[in-house]
């Protein structure tokens, strides 16, 4: 991943690759074979009935937020450990990657909690505030990156933001088992040695779960590039500036001279 | 099939964020680089890899 991360076959053009645009062919792929998997070889789930086929993405999906914050978390403490550059475009990325993914978690789980529970939101449920407490706390941290730090340095305030707040990643995930009495949210299935779970429905679901990695891999490579491009650009525009202001100096320099030249052949 | 429109919405908003958002990087980064001069594209080849 980080000899990918850096390496392009056309790096005059875009930040794509032949790795990834491989990888986006496999994902591509992927996707048509959990559809026909989610919605013509899966049954419907006897309590959640066809609902369940917004579980082979929801799932996937929340799985990777998980996955991206703890990215951005091990980024940040790199940035505060290193004071690296890279590790501060990776946890950048990963930051704002898992907010989408975050996002379509809560999306997600709002449009399946309506069938299944009746509501799109409880706010007295503990599941579904802790995630959106989450996904508000990298909110904060992408916010923070923008405002603070010098270009092309990485903003230590926002990676002690961004690794705090890999801490609530646990409270999240276990959630349903300490507050257990107040949530609607079940409690996990496939993280059990022994899934409640129907075979080819688990089947679909890791199978989801394995092409939402390789799309957040995919996802993870370009926004690095990306971050690594736009302060190149920062840093390029400051050396022009600079470049300028001395090229001025320097005919400024040349026209005092001259005209102390010339006063002293006036003289 | 049952709640046929919670099942759509669902798979619709997920892959059209993914999808969209994909797009989004990608015609930035196509954008960057057209910007950003060769000598400064560095990051771009494993020469670099030692910032890790």
């Amino acid at each position: 991943m980080t000899q990918e991360l850096t390496e392009v076959s056309n790096p005059g053009e875009t930040t794509g690759s032949s790795a990834t645009l491989w990888l986006g062919a496999v994902i591509l792929i992927g996707l048509v074979i959990l559809g026909w998997l989610s919605f013509v070889v899966t049954e419907a789930d006897i309590e959640l009935e066809d609902t369940v086929r917004i579980m082979y993405v929801h799932v996937p999906v929340a799985i990777m937020g998980y996955a991206m914050f703890t990215i951005c978390g091990i980024g940040s403490a790199m940035v505060l450990w290193k004071g690296s550059q890279w590790w501060d475009h990776v946890a950048g990325a990963a930051g704002e990657i898992g907010v989408v993914f975050g996002s379509l978690t809560l999306a997600t789980g709002m449009i399946w909690g309506r069938p299944t529970w009746g509501t799109y939101w409880e706010w007295g449920d503990v599941r579904l505030v802790t995630a959106l407490m989450l996904v508000l706390l990298y909110v904060g941290y992408l916010s923070l990156r923008s405002t603070t730090g010098v270009t092309g340095e990485p903003s230590r305030a926002a990676a002690v933001v961004g690794l705090l707040s890999v801490c609530m990643i646990p409270v999240v995930s276990r959630s349903v088992e300490w507050w257990d009495d107040r949530t609607l949210h079940q409690e996990a299935t496939v993280t059990k040695l022994d899934p409640d779970i129907d075979g080819l429905m688990l089947f679909t679901l890791v199978f989801g779960i394995v092409i939402f990695m390789l799309i957040g891999a995919w996802l993870l490579i370009h926004r690095f590039r990306v971050a690594h491009l736009e302060t190149e650009l920062e840093l390029y525009g400051v050396a022009l500036a600079v470049e300028q202001r001395i090229a001025e100096t320097t005919d400024v320099e040349a026209a005092l001279s001259v005209a102390g030249n010339d006063r002293k052949d006036e003289s | 099939m049952s709640h046929v429109g919670y099942i759509v919405a669902a798979w619709a908003l997920t892959l059209g964020v993914l999808a969209l958002y994909s797009v989004t990087i990608l015609r930035r980064g196509r954008k960057l680089s057209s910007e950003v001069p060769p000598a400064r594209r560095r990051w771009m080849s494993t020469d670099n890899a030692d910032h890790v």
